[in-house]
């Protein structure tokens, strides 16, 4: 079997940060130990809530961040030892803001020929066509491409950070809720051409989103992670299937589905919300879980894995 | 049933953007309506049109906009005044706006009950602390004396709903207030709402995107598209037979788990929403329409395709055979 396009290893990132001009700096682990790997073509999607992580995650396995602790190994070779130009030939992002990510006084086809350049060792002719061909693939016409993105949409602007993205032919692409800030019907376009992407170039996806819905129609494969580490992981019918971690069964319950009649169900969280600098003792999930146990609160409960994936429970 | 709220054929110009081109809407009483539509179709700008609130250089025009019977289209700014936080409130869009950073969250939300009754301090912070046990906040005593920037979103959208109902309104404007939260908070907040509404009989109406949400607590939707309301019906109409070709698009659109496989493409309506500048005519949606046709280009008709079931569409009703979606 060849290596994983993704694996990562005992991977922890802390944060020193500072709430008051005089308070002594408090430290945030945004991401607490996680082990994992990505088998190459398939799509390992992670979710969570707002805080838990998963941008840190993405980061450092872009090599966008130093690791505190653990390592990143991308299609077999240490992230960490990695020339920059080599590691952007294997692995590329697609963030959320297709605004912010984008140089509002540059061309498109500029933009999108930025990482050939990079390379340093990439002809004009050729970076002319393969730029050329990045937009065919993502839809954008030529014409489009001599504009800023200031007069694209939203969705053609997300178009651009993809083609930018597949330039170099990456063989890994981490995205970052590239459709949270699009309406429905671009989120379908845009997650229609990743899926066709996938499938035609055989990329590998880790696929960051806080929508459960769209995670479940792109994912294999679902991390679900909680202040930092990952409570959950396994195959996506089962996830969604039978979830065994009570977090993932409250973020399941709390998707509302388009179907009328059925309320909103009560998720039985309670209003106590995580803060990632304060992170509590034993099962960091207990003071909202609604079935905890009296260990909970003292003992931090180990991950038992199967073949099928891993949960972090004292009940599961 | 009777009307809280009734607008009638509100058209709003804000220099070249016809932001909104004709749309109608009623709320009734103990009833929650929900106005869902993409980015920029003229959602919060038809409730700050409501609430008197429109952006500097907006026009204005309705031939009816009735509050509790009474016509408030040519109240002014003062009378508006004395409406607003006491009989009809607002959630704004984004919680940062409408909570002033330098003031406690117990000073903003007694001054509301202390401008429109000149309610007693001490009695006015009994409210404030009644009103946040009441939206779920566990120690309300403490995060009156917080200021804004100390409190995680949740807890932020939970207070302005709070504030919201210091006077007790009769009728409250939601604009996408759980649209920043996380799932399992936006469910919360969700249900808090839905529990207020019975208890208080407030009207409600909601401004979302999401068409989850949508189903699950509104009685009657709008669907808004570059300015007009061009369907609307009871939420179980709209869902199980809607109309409009973009309504119809729109409802393949969302990925609901177990309905559409993994790699099956989702359905999607083609282009972007068009930017539409004063005096355009037609039907707006006719770029993007696969059934356009040559009297799209002219007046629409306003059509019923069921008892309070409305749709803006040359089309007849239950065109195409049964509902596409
Ligand atoms: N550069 C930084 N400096 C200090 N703290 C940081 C930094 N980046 C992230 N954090 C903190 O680390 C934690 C995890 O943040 P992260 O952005 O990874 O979360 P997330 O899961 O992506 O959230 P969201 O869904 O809101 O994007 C948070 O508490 C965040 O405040
Ligand atoms: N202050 C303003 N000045 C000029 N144009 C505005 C202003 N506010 C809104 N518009 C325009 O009016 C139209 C309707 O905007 P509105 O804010 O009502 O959209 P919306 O449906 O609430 O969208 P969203 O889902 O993004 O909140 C848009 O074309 C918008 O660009
Ligand atoms: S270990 Fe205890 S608190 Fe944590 S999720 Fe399991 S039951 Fe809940
Ligand atoms: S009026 Fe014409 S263009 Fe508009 S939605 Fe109906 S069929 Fe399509
Ligand atoms: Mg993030
Ligand atoms: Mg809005």
């Amino acid at each position: 079997m060849s290596a994983p396009a993704i694996e990562v290893r005992g991977l922890r990132r802390v944060f020193r940060v500072r709430q008051g001009l005089f308070a002594s700096p408090r430290e945030v682990v945004a991401v607490d130990d996680v082990s994992f790997s990505v088998p190459a073509g398939s799509v390992l999607g992670v979710v969570g809530e707002s805080g838990c992580g998963k941008s840190t995650l993405a980061r450092l396995i872009l090599g966008l961040l130093e690791p505190s602790a653990g390592d990143v190994l991308v299609d077999g070779q240490r992230l960490g030892g990695m020339d920059r130009r080599a590691r952007a030939r294997l692995i590329q992002p697609v963030f959320q803001d297709p605004f912010a990510s984008l140089n509002p006084k540059r061309r498109i086809r500029d933009i999108v020929a930025m990482p050939l350049i990079a390379q340093g060792d990439v002809a004009r002719a050729d970076i002319d066509r393969r730029v050329g061909e990045a937009l065919d693939r993502v839809g954008l016409s030529r014409e489009q491409g001599t504009r800023f993105p200031a007069q694209l949409s939203g969705g053609q602007r997300q178009r651009v950070a993809i083609a930018r993205a597949l330039v170099l032919r990456p063989r890994i692409v981490v995205c970052d809720e590239p459709t949270s800030a699009l309406d429905v019907s671009v989120q379908a376009q845009i997650l229609n051409l990743l899926a066709e992407l996938r499938r035609d170039l055989g990329l590998t996806y880790l696929f960051i989103s806080h929508n459960l819905a769209v995670v479940e129609h792109i994912a294999s494969e679902v991390a679900v992670m909680y202040l930092g580490r990952i409570v959950e992981r396994s195959e996506s019918e089962r996830l969604f299937a039978a979830p065994r971690h009570p977090y993932t069964r409250a973020l399941l319950a709390s998707v509302l589905t388009p179907e009328p009649g059925l309320g909103v169900p009560d998720v039985g969280l309670g209003d106590t919300m995580p803060d990632p600098a304060n992170i509590p003792p034993g099962c960091r999930f207990h003071p909202r879980c609604p079935v905890a146990i009296a260990k909970c609160s003292t003992e931090a409960p180990r991950p038992t894995a199967d073949a099928a994936g891993l949960v972090e429970c004292h009940l599961a | 049933m009777s009307a809280l709220l009734e607008v009638a054929d509100l058209r709003v110009t804000i220099g070249s953007t016809a932001a909104v081109r004709g749309a109608s809407l009623t709320v009734n009483k103990g009833e929650t309506h929900c106005l869902v539509g993409e980015s920029g179709c003229g959602k919060s700008i038809t409730a700050l049109s409501v609430m008197g609130l429109l952006p500097r250089g907006a026009v204005r025009e309705t031939t009816a906009l009735r509050f509790a019977g009474e016509e408030i289209g040519r109240y002014g700014e003062r009378q508006m005044e004395r409406l607003r936080g006491d009989r009809m409130a607002m959630i704004f869009q984004e919680p940062m706006t409408s909570l002033n950073p330098a003031y406690t969250v117990g000073s903003q939300m007694t001054e509301v009950l202390r401008r429109h009754r000149g309610t007693p301090r001490a009695q006015a912070v009994d409210r404030a602390a009644e009103l946040l046990a009441r939206v779920g906040i566990t120690a309300p005593g403490l995060r009156l004396g917080q200021y804004p920037h100390q409190l995680s979103g949740g807890l932020r959208q939970r207070v302005m709903i709070a504030m919201a109902l210091m006077c007790d309104p009769e009728l409250l404007i939601a604009d996408e207030p759980t649209t920043a939260l996380d799932v399992t908070v936006q469910a919360q907040i969700l249900r808090l709402l839905a529990g207020l509404q019975k208890d208080l009989g407030l009207g409600i109406l909601l401004i979302t995107h999401d068409l989850g949400v949508v189903a699950r607590v509104a009685d009657r939707v709008s669907v808004m598209y570059a300015g007009e309301v061009v369907e609307s019906a009871p939420t179980a109409a709209l869902f199980a037979a809607p109309e409009h070709p973009y309504t119809r698009g729109l409802l393949t659109c969302v990925p609901v788990p177990g309905k559409v496989k993994r790699d099956e493409p989702l359905g999607s309506i083609p282009g972007v929403v068009p930017r539409i500048q004063p005096g355009f005519a037609g039907c707006g949606f006719r770029d993007r329409c696969a059934q356009a046709n040559a009297a799209c280009a002219g007046t629409i008709p306003r059509r019923e395709a069921a008892a309070g079931h409305e749709v803006l569409c040359t089309l007849p009703p239950g065109w195409g055979g049964a509902a596409a979606a």
